[in-house]
């Protein structure tokens, strides 16, 4: 069955996960350095995970794109494409700005943001999603699909879908859609169609089951435009490649702006695009400690959230081998996060590998810690950071405040974190998180509606009424 | 041999396609699952495949995950599909019915490929029908499902290439599952085109039976398909059967579509 194939990575490689201690990541990374490079992991296995867990129906598609991406990858005309959209269209390479303010939280250690919320569209989605629709274009395909869950990947697959003259149908999950309506409109704007799906917990999982019923129906014009770095072979490794570009200008940019590699690098994971993107480029560094923070949602004990690989257990899902949220009957658990973008009960099939052999440590931030970091990161650095990132930044508070307490200089160490995309769509989960809203959903003290565009009733809030309450 | 190939040699003997219904266990409990699969096969179906109801159906369209999702709604557990299985085949001794469970991966792993089987046997199941395994991922399935001597279908698509139809077919016993279409569960007006084409690319790829399924819901599609091909697989009309009428509405529609089945009547009556 999944008995791996290459991966390349040595398989003595520690059990468990080396808790974020120095000398166990080390010695982690000294083991597989040792049986050669953990980059370019090509699958469709990685240990024991990932493969083609799918119907039968879908493999001639699944192999017509494993075929077009092959070739791609090494076609000179296509990388130069793919460049020329980067600099020219999405505005890479993105910064790697330094967090001064913000760096006094996390121990006095120097903290960097790779700044994948300036992209176009907002996020690092867009750099998956021009590669995919461009090996779309190769195959003849004229219709895109894709699902999202915050909206970040249906709004870069309208996008990309209208910048290269495709149709595009998203799924979204109705429960996600409600929380997330600004992107719906943002989608439609762009020319593309939003189904909202009502089966099952609503939410991300649901949508990638209906595209997939769309996809198997629809699949001689259509592609299927799969938003993370998970499903099916050629999937993880595809999205990887076109994301690896995050984690090489970070990895360049960190070494052009301080001369050094970084002590760590923080990504936050749902399905784990972003994070996989970026750890790419430090996998072969034995020195650098990598982490991935999943959704805790309201605590790990509490049974709402989504710590895939804290909690789970292998399993199939959606195509892949992987760390799965499920009950005793394999059936898939609904996942909870204050962030759309991170509530997946699955995770890529990389992660589970990396997880496995020691290199990457997976922690979960709960939704409070997730909150009380954006809120930090918008009053010390002026940037107003998606919820999902805000993931990420929690954790390297924790990472950084643990390498301070390691002992010598904190200004001597460096953190970098993805920062992985803006909070402009997160402002209304936000204001009534930190209870700035009225009971009618209004900004208190104003007629400004965050729920919807005819939402701001006329009736004058009360001037004093924002102070007085909560 | 195969408990399915025998049953489907028996009908063909017959001079007639055999038909095969489906149903998911649990729905709507355990208790009406066996008594909807009991008038089953007295109306006529050679087979039955029970379906596991699962959280992700992707291959299913609305009428079969609206009953399952129900099923699990009322805490339907995958283990009681054994008592489904045992309770039809032990019902049905007399006619010999072959029961195989129709099932997603994942419930199977988190049990265990061994343990569900050697159950799945115990029950007297004949096999497992298995929509989002392909034989590429299945060499735990193929030494379990031969430990156990069970069937295991495996599906072949308008889409499979001759190289995968020949694989899947060789890695299939009891019979070969043709899908009609390219798309999920759901009653069609019309039986899709590519459905023969499908049967003829499976047998010359080597399958000794094929039987078609997906989309087929009146004795009218039984009839076109029981022409050509060896079995006739019907999903959600049944299931839509169970909803509004329960068993005896199950048993009635059975005896209705096993009407299409034979050949040489087709013409005249």
């Amino acid at each position: 069955m999944g008995e791996s194939t290459p991966a390349s990575a040595p398989q003595h490689a520690a059990e468990g996960t080396g808790q974020g201690t120095g000398e166990a990541g080390e010695t982690t990374a000294d083991a597989f350095l040792a049986g050669g490079s953990l980059r370019h992991a090509p699958g469709p296995y990685f240990g024991s995970y990932g493969g083609r867990w799918m119907p039968e129906s879908l493999i001639a598609a699944l192999d017509e794109l494993e075929e077009t991406f092959e070739k791609a990858k090494s076609d000179p005309e296509f990388l130069a494409q793919i460049a020329e959209l980067n600099r020219t269209y999405s505005g890479r390479p993105s910064l790697l700005t330094e967090a001064k303010r913000f760096s006094a939280h996390a121990g006095g250690v120097r903290v960097f943001l790779k700044r994948e919320d300036l992209n176009h569209t907002g996020s690092h989605k867009i750099n998956n999603v021009l590669g995919q629709a461009l090996l779309a274009k190769r195959m003849g395909k004229t219709r895109v699909i894709a699902e999202t869950g915050a909206g970040q990947h249906g709004v870069a697959s309208a996008t990309a879908a209208a910048l290269l003259g495709l149709e595009c149908v998203v799924y979204m999950g109705a429960e996600d859609a409600r929380r997330q309506a600004l992107n719906v409109a943002r989608m439609q704007l762009l020319g593309a169609t939003v189904v909202p799906v009502t089966n099952g917990s609503q939410t991300l999982k649901d949508a990638i089951n209906d595209a997939l019923r769309d996809w198997v129906a629809n699949v001689r014009t259509t592609h299927y435009l799969l938003g993370t770095a998970a499903g099916a072979h050629p999937f993880p490794a595809l999205v990887r490649f076109f994301h690896e570009v995050i984690g090489d200008e970070a990895r360049e940019q960190i070494l052009t702006q301080t001369g050094r590699l970084p002590d760590a690098v923080c990504a936050c994971i749902g399905g784990g695009s972003n994070a996989i993107g970026i750890f790419h480029g430090f996998l072969d560094d034995p020195s650098v400690r990598i982490y991935g923070f999943e959704a805790g949602g309201e605590g790990i004990d509490t049974g709402r959230h989504a710590a895939t690989i804290t909690l789970g257990r292998p399993g199939v899902l959606h195509g892949a081998r992987s760390y799965l949220m499920q009950d005793e009957d394999g059936q898939t658990i609904e996942s909870h996060s204050i962030s759309a973008g991170l509530d997946y009960p699955g995770v890529g099939p990389e992660h589970s590998y990396l997880h496995d052999i020691g290199r990457v440590t997976y922690e979960p931030i709960t939704d409070a810690e997730a909150m009380d970091a954006f809120r930090l990161l918008c009053r010390t650095e002026g940037i107003i950071p998606a919820i999902e990132s805000s993931h990420a930044l929690a954790g390297a508070l924790k990472v950084g405040q643990r390498l301070a307490a390691e002992g010598g200089d904190p200004a001597e160490k460096i953190v970098i974190v993805n920062l992985s995309g803006r909070g402009d769509k997160d402002v209304q989960t936000a204001a009534d998180w930190f209870g700035m809203l009225d009971e009618n959903g209004n900004v208190k003290g104003t007629t400004l509606s965050t729920r919807s565009a005819k939402g701001g009733q006329p009736q004058a809030a009360g001037q004093g009424e924002a102070k007085e309450q909560q | 041999m195969s408990k399915s190939a025998a049953k489907i040699d028996q009908a063909l003997a017959g001079g007639r396609a055999a038909l095969i219904g489906y149903l998911p266990a649990g729905y709507p409990s355990v208790e009406e699952s066996i008594e909807a699969g009991i008038e089953l096969a007295r109306g006529g179906a050679d087979l039955i495949e029970i379906g596991v109801p699962y959280s992700d159906p992707v291959m299913d369209g609305s009428v079969i995950q609206a009953a399952t999702t129900e099923a699990l709604a009322r805490g339907f557990r995958v283990a009681s599909v054994f008592d489904v299985v045992r309770g039809i085949t032990e019902a049905t001794a007399d006619l010999g019915t072959a029961v195989l469970v129709m099932t997603y991966w994942n419930p199977v792993v988190r049990m265990g490929v061994d343990e569900f089987a050697r159950r799945l046997a115990e029950a007297g199941g004949a096999g497992l029908i298995t929509p989002d395994l392909i034989p590429d991922e299945a060499e735990e399935w193929f030494e379990a499902s031969d430990r156990y001597g069970l069937d295991r279908v495996f599906l072949v698509a308008p889409s499979s290439t001759p190289e995968r139809m020949a694989m899947t077919a060789k890695a299939c016993r009891g019979f070969t599952y043709a899908v009609s279409l390219m798309g999920v569960t759901g009653a069609r007006t019309a039986v899709d085109a590519a459905a023969r084409d499908v049967v003829e690319a499976a047998r010359a790829a080597g399958a000794e039976r094929v039987c078609v399924g997906l989309g087929v819901s009146t004795a009218e599609h039984v009839r076109e398909i029981a022409d050509y091909a060896d079995g006739v697989i019907v999903g959600s009309a049944l299931v839509s059967a169970q909803r509004d009428g329960g068993p005896s509405a199950v048993g009635r529609l059975a005896s209705e579509l096993s009407a299409g089945l034979s050949r040489t009547t087709a013409a005249g009556a």
